[in-house]
Parts: structure tokens; C-alpha cells; sequence
């Protein structure tokens, strides 16, 4: 069996989500190759050939792939995928904007967001927003699969693959890319901090995350935030942690006025420790909190940037 | 200009579900059913394409057992034309849905596809991205807005670090984001005129569409439960104990 797992990269540099999905790729038990697509991209493929366990990097570097745009990575992942029993994506937005893309061009069905490898062919996936696990085997030739990233701890470095071009171009005109507009933070990325401190609609405002932020930065924590307080424009879409948003297992969670709807506990109930701060005792966010303070958080907030 | 939309019935988005007894699914059993969220924010963005005089026609169509046509009313009350239901009493796989839907766009010759990002029961986020090979059209995923432009759309996507617009060539395949628009109510005149409007049958069999799939479940389990922790006093008790017994920080 051999493996190919897609690297998830901005041109510059490899994302941690590729070390998830290795991780992922070597419990099926097979040779793993990562493929690099991208635009001035050498430096991803020379990090991704130092992951530990991969035996070969293919670089296709062009600028059809600049931007990972599925109408170009599709028609490229499908053309190499066919001598591959796996493909392997991280169910990020690009993985799960590609990845069924490409397995519809192989005429196969996807399977989406494993959390666990029972073997080869037989993997473990959340439904209903995480309320059921489905152990689902599939027969397909080639099994296309995104990984959901929490679930997999990221490979280890020391590996020595080779690094191959693949001359495969995969121009197209129906989609062009126009902008992106991306949050900069200097905080942690959500999906790989160890601490994430969110806020809901009890927030109120945008200005009240100033209080949120004062005790991310004692803990050094990333910042997330419910639906509810996304769509109310207090912060970025991308804050969003959930069952369609971001899906999280730091070490430590706290959430601070959110209500703990399921959509919600979908996106972060994998973390190690909760803290949920609320003011109604009987928000069902206390139901999965490890520590629950019942409180105000205008009064509270305050309270614990002093005490750390 | 036609578009198609997709419309799920899934179970309520607010419905808490539990594994069967035997592990085979879940219980729904009496449980309250509802178009999937995103298709009724695709219905929305079809309508208001129609009402800014865009759009000619809005067609709506559902894969699922006789009582999807329940959804389909409701697609249809809430400003879609007419209904396509393609009756089938077992489960379709994201990669037959998209079979189905690609010759529903064969006959009916349609401009614009509009789906959900994601279905809330099955949580595949596939079919729109597998129609958009299948039909080589262009997709735009996850789409937070969506413009006609001299004949392409320029669609506005959520991703991971923030916002990417892409500008397709029609036809095309949209799926919707949460932020894209927020759906109407069906207004009862609406709903009662909906009872008019025509929802032709079909199979997925008169289609000439296979719907066996290679991917089975062979079981399905609770997810591990947490348990409710205590409840501390003040905030002096929280930071202690999240130094001395949980060790986090
Ligand atoms: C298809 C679908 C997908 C969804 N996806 C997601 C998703 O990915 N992520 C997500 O989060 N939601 C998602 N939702 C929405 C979800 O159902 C809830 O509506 C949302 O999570 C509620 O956000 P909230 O807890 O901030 O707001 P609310 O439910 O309004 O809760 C606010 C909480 O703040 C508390 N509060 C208010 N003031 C204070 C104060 N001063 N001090 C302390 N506490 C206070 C209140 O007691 C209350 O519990 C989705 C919904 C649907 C239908
Ligand atoms: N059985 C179905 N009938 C109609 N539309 C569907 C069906 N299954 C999926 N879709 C469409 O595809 C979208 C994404 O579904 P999925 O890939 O299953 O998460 C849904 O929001 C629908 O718009």
C-alpha cells in the first residue's frame, strides 16, 4: 500500500495540519508521499521531506497551483492519486474544498473527517455533529479521506525523503482567484493552540473581547468565539469554533458567555480541561465543564487577569 | 437564467440525538425533521436572485424517502417555482447524490447550482465540490457572499485564516456558508400558494443513476461522554485549581 497525503502550506511554509494527517496516513501502515503543490514552493517540499516516516515528496510547483484552487488541484491530486490505495487531506477548508473534487474525478466516495484508523480500509468518523461515531469500511480502489487534525498528534521531524517534480499542469480559466483577505493575530492559531479562551454572544460587543484578550495574553492563549457572537460581528468568521466552524482540543478550553448549544460542544468537547464561565447556572455548557463558574463575566473577567 | 437548489430532510438542527439500541444509526424515531440548515440558506440566495430579477425560474429538488416532499413545500412556499423529488427509501452517498443531481442539470439545463456547505445529519460537506467534477463546472465552497457580474459570479469564501473571493464561470456550483444570508419565514398565503405549485416525481433508477456505494457502516456508537465537573466558588478557587489539580496552567 502506498499512501499520499496532501500538504496543507502557504507557499512558504508547511501548516502543522500536515503533520496530523502523516500521523493519520502512517497508522493505515503503508509507504506515505506527500505531495507539494503550490507556487515558489521548495521550501514546503524541503520541510515536508524531514517529516519522519515519508518516503517521497512530489513538488509540483506552478502557478496554477498558487492558490490551491480546487478546479487546479483536483485534476492533479486525481492523475497522481491513481497509483495511490490512499489519499489523505486535512479536513481544514482547503482539504475539504479539493478532496471531494478529486474522488469524484476517481469515481469514488470520500470519507470524511476520520478521527480513528481501525485498519486500512475501516475508519471512525464523527455524525450528527459529533452526537454518534460511525465506524464506517469502505471497498473503494482508492480510499480518499480527510483527517480531522485534533485527533491525530503531529509526526515527528528526522525523516530523509526524496524530493520528485511532477510536471503535471493543471491550467484552467472557469475559476480565477481574486483576493484573500486574511485576519492577521499574533496570537496562536486556533486550531493549534494549548490554551483558547472564547467568548459568545454574553460578550455583548466586539470591544468587550478587549477582556478576553488581557487574559489570552497571561496565557499566551488563542481566541475563539460561538456562532452567535460571528455572526453578530463581534469577531472574524474565522473565530468561529463548531460544528461549521473550527474544530479544537487544546488543553485548556474556557468559555465565557457562551450557552453550550451542540453545534458548539461539536467543535470543542475533545479538550482536555473546560472552564465555562456563565452567569445562568443551568446553560448547558456546564454539563461538559470541568470547572464551572457561575458568575458575571464583566465582574469575573477582570478578577482573573489579576489572578494570573 | 435557472438555478437549482438542493434541499435536504434531515433531522432538527436542535434535535438531540441518540445511538439506536443496536448500534446500527440513530433513534429518530418521532423526532422533529427539517430542511438541513444550509439548503434553506441556498433556497434564501436562489429567491433573492429571482426577486433582483436574475433568476427566471428557481427549481428545488430532494433525494430522499416520499416525506422529503414536506421539505419541498417548504422550498417551494418559502419563493422556489417548482419541486424535483427523486424518491428512494435507502441512504444516498454524497457521490450518487451528485451523479443524480449532474443529469437533473442535463435535462433542466441550469445555469447556477446552489447547495448547502454541509449536510448536519451525515456532516459529509462533499456533494457540491463531487457535482462540480462531475459536470466540469467551477465550484465556490463555503460561500459567505455571492455576486452576478457580467455573466460569471464572484463568490466570497470562509476559510481558515479569514476571507478568499474567486470569480467563476457560469455554470456554476455555489455552496452556502451560515453568513451568507439569513432565511425568511414562510408567510401562510405563501405557504397555501406552495400547495399549488407543481413537485414532480422520479427515481433514482428512471435517472439511470446506481446509488450502491462502496463505503458501509458497520456500526455506530455514543461518543465518549463528559461528565459535568464542579462548579467553583470564585475566580481565587478557578485559577487554583486549574495550577494544582488540573495543571493547565
Ligand atoms: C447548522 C448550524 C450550525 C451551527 N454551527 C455552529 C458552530 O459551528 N459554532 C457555534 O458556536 N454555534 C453554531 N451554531 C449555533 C448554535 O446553535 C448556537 O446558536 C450558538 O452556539 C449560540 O451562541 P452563544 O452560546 O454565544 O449564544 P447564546 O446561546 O445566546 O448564549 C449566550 C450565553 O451567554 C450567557 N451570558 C449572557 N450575559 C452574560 C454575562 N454578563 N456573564 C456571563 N454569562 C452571560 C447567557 O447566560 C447565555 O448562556 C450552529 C447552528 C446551526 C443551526
Ligand atoms: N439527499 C439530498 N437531496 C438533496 N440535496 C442534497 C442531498 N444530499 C446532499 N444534498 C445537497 O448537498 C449539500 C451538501 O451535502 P453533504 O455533502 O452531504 O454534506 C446539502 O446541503 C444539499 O444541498
Amino acid at each position: 500500500m502506498t499512501i499520499l497525503v496532501i500538504a496543507e502550506h502557504d507557499n512558504s511554509s508547511l501548516k502543522p495540519a500536515t503533520l496530523n494527517t502523516v500521523t493519520a496516513a502512517s497508522e493505515i501502515d503503508g509507504d506515505i508521499d506527500i505531495l507539494v503543490a503550490g507556487s515558489g514552493c521548495q521550501a514546503v517540499a524541503d520541510a515536508a521531506a524531514q517529516i519522519a516516516g515519508v518516503q517521497k515528496v512530489i513538488l509540483a510547483d506552478h502557478t496554477c497551483y498558487e492558490h490551491q484552487i480546487a478546479e487546479s488541484m483536483a485534476p492533479l491530486i486525481a492523475e497522481l492519486g491513481k497509483s495511490y490505495s490512499h489519499i489523505l487531506a486535512a479536513a481544514t477548508t482547503g482539504g475539504k474544498n479539493f478532496l471531494p473534487r478529486a474522488a469524484a474525478l476517481l469515481d469514488v466516495d470520500q470519507i470524511s473527517d476520520i478521527i480513528e484508523v481501525k485498519s486500512a480500509d475501516t475508519f471512525v468518523r464523527p455524525i450528527y455533529a459529533g452526537n454518534a461515531l460511525a465506524t464506517v469500511q469502505t471497498e473503494d480502489a482508492i480510499k480518499v479521506i480527510t483527517v480531522r487534525t485534533t485527533a491525530f498528534a503531529e509526526a515527528e521531524q528526522g525523516g530523509s525523503a526524496s524530493v520528485e517534480a511532477s510536471d503535471f499542469v493543471a491550467e484552467q480559466t472557469m475559476a480565477t482567484f481574486i483576493e484573500e483577505q486574511l485576519s492577521e493575530s499574533e496570537r496562536p492559531e486556533l486550531t493549534a493552540a494549548k490554551v483558547i479562551i472564547s467568548g459568545g454572544r454574553g460578550m455583548q460587543n466586539g470591544e468587550n473581547f478587549v477582556l478576553l484578550e488581557k487574559v489570552a495574553d497571561k496565557l499566551g492563549a488563542a481566541i475563539g468565539a460561538s456562532r452567535a457572537a460571528v455572526d453578530a460581528g463581534f469577531v472574524p468568521n474565522d473565530y468561529q469554533v463548531g460544528q461549521t466552524g473550527k474544530i479544537v482540543a487544546p488543553e485548556l478550553y474556557i468559555a465565557v458567555g457562551i450557552s453550550g448549544a451542540i453545534q458548539h460542544l461539536a467543535g470543542m468537547k475533545d479538550s482536555k480541561v473546560i472552564v465555562a464561565i456563565n452567569k445562568d447556572e443551568e446553560a448547558p455548557i456546564f454539563q461538559v465543564a470541568d470547572y464551572g463558574l457561575v458568575a458575571d463575566l464583566f465582574k469575573v473577567l477582570p478578577e482573573l487577569e489579576q489572578a494570573l | 437564467m435557472k438555478i437549482l437548489v438542493g434541499v435536504k430532510r434531515v433531522v432538527d438542527a436542535y434535535v438531540r440525538v441518540r445511538v439506536n439500541s443496536d448500534g446500527t444509526g440513530v433513534d429518530l424515531t418521532n423526532a422533529k425533521m427539517a430542511i438541513n440548515p444550509f439548503c434553506e440558506i441556498a433556497v434564501e440566495e436562489a429567491i433573492r436572485l429571482k426577486e433582483a430579477g436574475a433568476a427566471d425560474e428557481v427549481i428545488a429538488v430532494s433525494i430522499g424517502p416520499q416525506a422529503a416532499q414536506e421539505q419541498l413545500r417548504t422550498a417551494l412556499a418559502l419563493g422556489s417555482d417548482r419541486g424535483i423529488l427523486v424518491e428512494t427509501e435507502e441512504e444516498v452517498k454524497p457521490l450518487a447524490v451528485a451523479k443524480i443531481l449532474k443529469t437533473i442539470i442535463e435535462k433542466e439545463g441550469i445555469d447556477l447550482v446552489i447547495l448547502g456547505k454541509l449536510s448536519i445529519d451525515s456532516d459529509n460537506n462533499q456533494v457540491g465540490q463531487m457535482l462540480a467534477a462531475l459536470c466540469n463546472y467551477p465550484q465556490g465552497t463555503f460561500a459567505c457572499k455571492a455576486e452576478l457580474q457580467d455573466g460569471k459570479i464572484a463568490v466570497t469564501r470562509e476559510i481558515d485564516g479569514g476571507e478568499q473571493t474567486v470569480q467563476l464561470d457560469l455554470p456554476a456550483i455555489v455552496t452556502t456558508d451560515l453568513r451568507l444570508n439569513e432565511p425568511r419565514y414562510a408567510s401562510l398565503p405563501n405557504i397555501m400558494k406552495a400547495k399549488k405549485k407543481p413537485i414532480d416525481s422520479t427515481t433514482p433508477a428512471e435517472l439511470g443513476v446506481d446509488i450502491t456505494s462502496k463505503v458501509k457502516t458497520l456500526s455506530v456508537a455514543p461518543p465518549p461522554e463528559r461528565t459535568a465537573g464542579v462548579k467553583v466558588e470564585s475566580v481565587e478557587e478557578l485559577v487554583n485549581k486549574l495550577k494544582t489539580e488540573a495543571k493547565v496552567i
